[in-house]
């Protein structure tokens, strides 16, 4: 009977996740899907404890309490450390995947040898080496959003590095074939062992050589990965409900992947061995050009006389945490009739769709929100591009300078709007290290200094009557 | 005939012969509708879907729960206490920072 309700609770489970994440096509109706959500993942719970085989159920308790007392704190981090948090949810999904496979392991082992078919034993294996990879690699990947001190922010590389890292892979899938032709032997323990070990190793090995500019395309193939471990939980349990959820979650982290690799124009393969960032400076081509620089007083002129402004922010936006000082130009400057909006690079941030969500948070109306595809075909009838703290993603470089990291990369074209005014902290290139043609051309002028200060002195222009 | 059936298996879901092949349909199935869904969310709400799906996909606890619960030796249970406790930090914060940021995105 109990049975019967949890595989009709699954059923409903299933339907309820299906509709939280069709829900998710505007965000007018986005917050019912996470009502959604939370319904289906309360019946799924509830049904399972009353299993009769549950019967530890002070276990249970405790680590939910523990597991509230974690998770309430981590969903109130702010905005800017969205992408760390993220990852380290990433790395609890592997945890998990990777704990119950092994303890499915020696609990077949130990008394119900039978049941670890060759079937099972690869679901077990896949499930270990999947959860555990994704557990110390988005690790790894959060202590690099976080800048945590002993994980080097640039990507480390050696010779022979990828070679040293489809070793390791290769060896723990032999292993794992080994130990699912023999899962009782007297060696099979250590080998299971063996096989923990070496799934942890990769997950390091594999994110030490990504740089801050991959990290949106990591966290996306990390979901991918966190996603198909609860499948093959799903396979080893036997628990369909596992299989249908953890699909939905591969499936979305297959689609971010796919768009962030396009937004780069790069392959799997690429970002994961490739070493983005490890190409130094190009060397200077031709008579070396100059910036401009641009008084704030100037700006503040050009902007209030154009009828089109776009805004291209970048990750350098929230490390000022001048969000908010945009939003309050984005006021002036509508008030007195300019039309404003904000171009939106897929990879901009540190993760897919975290621009957004900075901006979200400024109170800056998600209409004003306009994708690269859609802002292009625009940019020539733009009279001032506003480049906050973006480098890379408005690199004209990407359209023909072959020798560079970025060529091929699709870009927001700024350089096609009349006037171009660009908020800089320093003049050092971008994450990818390469120097940005942009800033040096015609119509160009730099604003040097913190984004925030800059805006601000902005802004006041506009408020303080410094025009009128 | 068919409702015995039912009966006995039901009556030993662990030990009831599994249907991988089954299994694997409803993975590919899911996939597919996974794909034909997040297809069509928002650009504009990439990291909420993340969050959400992070979440969802933290039905691992249901895995958890029956590791930790269960009559299983103590090693075992801690093991499963601990993917219970990962996979519950994964929901709770999952839901919240979703809904959190889900509320910033205002039309006007």
């Amino acid at each position: 009977m109990t049975h019967a309700v949890a595989q009709l609770a699954a059923v409903l489970a299933t339907a309820l996740f299906i509709f939280a994440l069709y829900w998710m096509n505007d965000p007018k109706t986005a917050r019912r899907g996470v009502m959604a959500g939370i319904a289906g993942m309360l019946v799924a719970v509830l049904t399972t404890w009353i299993q009769p085989e549950i019967v530890h159920h002070g276990w249970i308790v405790l680590a939910i309490i523990a597991g509230f007392a974690v998770g309430v704190p981590l969903s109130r981090v702010p905005l800017t450390a969205v992408p760390q948090r993220t990852a380290l949810s990433h790395a609890f999904g592997g945890l998990a995947a990777g704990l119950v496979g092994t303890a499915e392991y020696f609990l077949g082992a130990g008394e119900n040898p039978a049941g670890l078919t060759a079937f099972r034993m690869s679901a077990i294996v896949a499930e270990v080496i999947l959860g555990f990879l994704t557990f110390t690699g988005s690790l790894m990947a959060a202590g690099k959003l976080q800048e945590v001190k002993w994980i080097p922010q640039r990507p480390v590389t050696y010779p022979g590095q990828n070679f040293v890292n489809v070793g390791v892979l290769v060896i723990a899938v032999a292993l794992g074939v080994l130990v699912v032709v023999h899962p009782t032997a007297a060696w099979s323990g250590q080998a299971f062992y063996a096989i923990v070990g070496l799934a942890i190793l990769f997950g390091v090995l594999l994110i030490i050589p990504i740089g801050g500019a991959d990290m949106p395309t990591v966290i996306s193939i990390l979901n991918s990965y966190a996603g198909l471990s609860a499948v093959a939980m799903g396979f080893v349990l036997n628990n369909k409900l596992l299989v249908t959820a953890g699909a939905l979650d591969g499936s979305s982290g297959l689609i971010l992947s796919i768009i962030m690799c396009r937004a780069m124009n790069r392959s799997f393969t690429n970002v994961l061995f490739g070493a983005f960032g490890t190409v130094q400076k190009v060397a200077a081509v031709g008579e070396q050009k100059t910036w401009k620089q641009e008084t704030v007083e100037g700006a503040a002129q050009l902007l209030e006389q154009a009828r089109l402004v776009v805004i291209i922010p970048g990750y350098g936006m929230a490390v000022a945490q001048a969000q908010h000082k945009v939003r309050e130009l984005y006021d002036h400057l509508t008030k007195r009739g300019v039309s404003v909006k904000f171009a939106i690079h897929p990879v901009a941030g540190r993760m897919p769709g975290h621009m957004n969500v900075l901006l979200a948070e400024a109170d800056i109306p998600y209409t004003a929100l306009v994708e690269m595809d859609e802002i292009n075909p625009e940019m020539p009838q733009c009279d001032v591009a506003l480049v906050i703290g973006a480098n890379d993603v408005v690199n004209p470089a990407a359209r023909y300078a072959k020798g560079s990291p970025i060529y091929g990369m699709p870009i927001i074209a700024a350089d096609k709007a009349r006037t171009v005014l660009a908020i800089k902290r320093s003049k050092n290139p971008g994450f990818a290290g390469i120097d940005n043609e942009l800033y040096v051309l015609d119509n160009t002028w730099m604003l040097f200094g913190d984004a925030k200060a800059v805006l601000g002195d902005l802004v006041r222009q506009f408020g303080g009557g410094g025009l009128h | 005939m068919t409702e015995a059936l039912l009966a006995v298996q039901a009556a030993t879901p662990e030990h009831a012969a599994v249907d991988y092949w089954s299994m694997l349909f409803v993975f590919v199935l899911s996939t597919f509708i996974g794909l034909g869904v997040i297809r069509r969310v928002s650009r504009l709400l990439y990291t909420p879907l993340m969050s959400l799906t992070n979440a969802i996909s933290a039905i691992a606890v249901v895995g958890s729960i029956v590791v930790a619960g269960a009559e299983y030796p103590t090693a075992i249970r801690v093991m499963g206490a601990v993917a219970l406790f990962a996979s519950m930090t994964n929901i709770v914060s999952g839901f919240m920072i979703t809904d959190r940021m889900l509320k910033m995105f205002k039309k006007q």
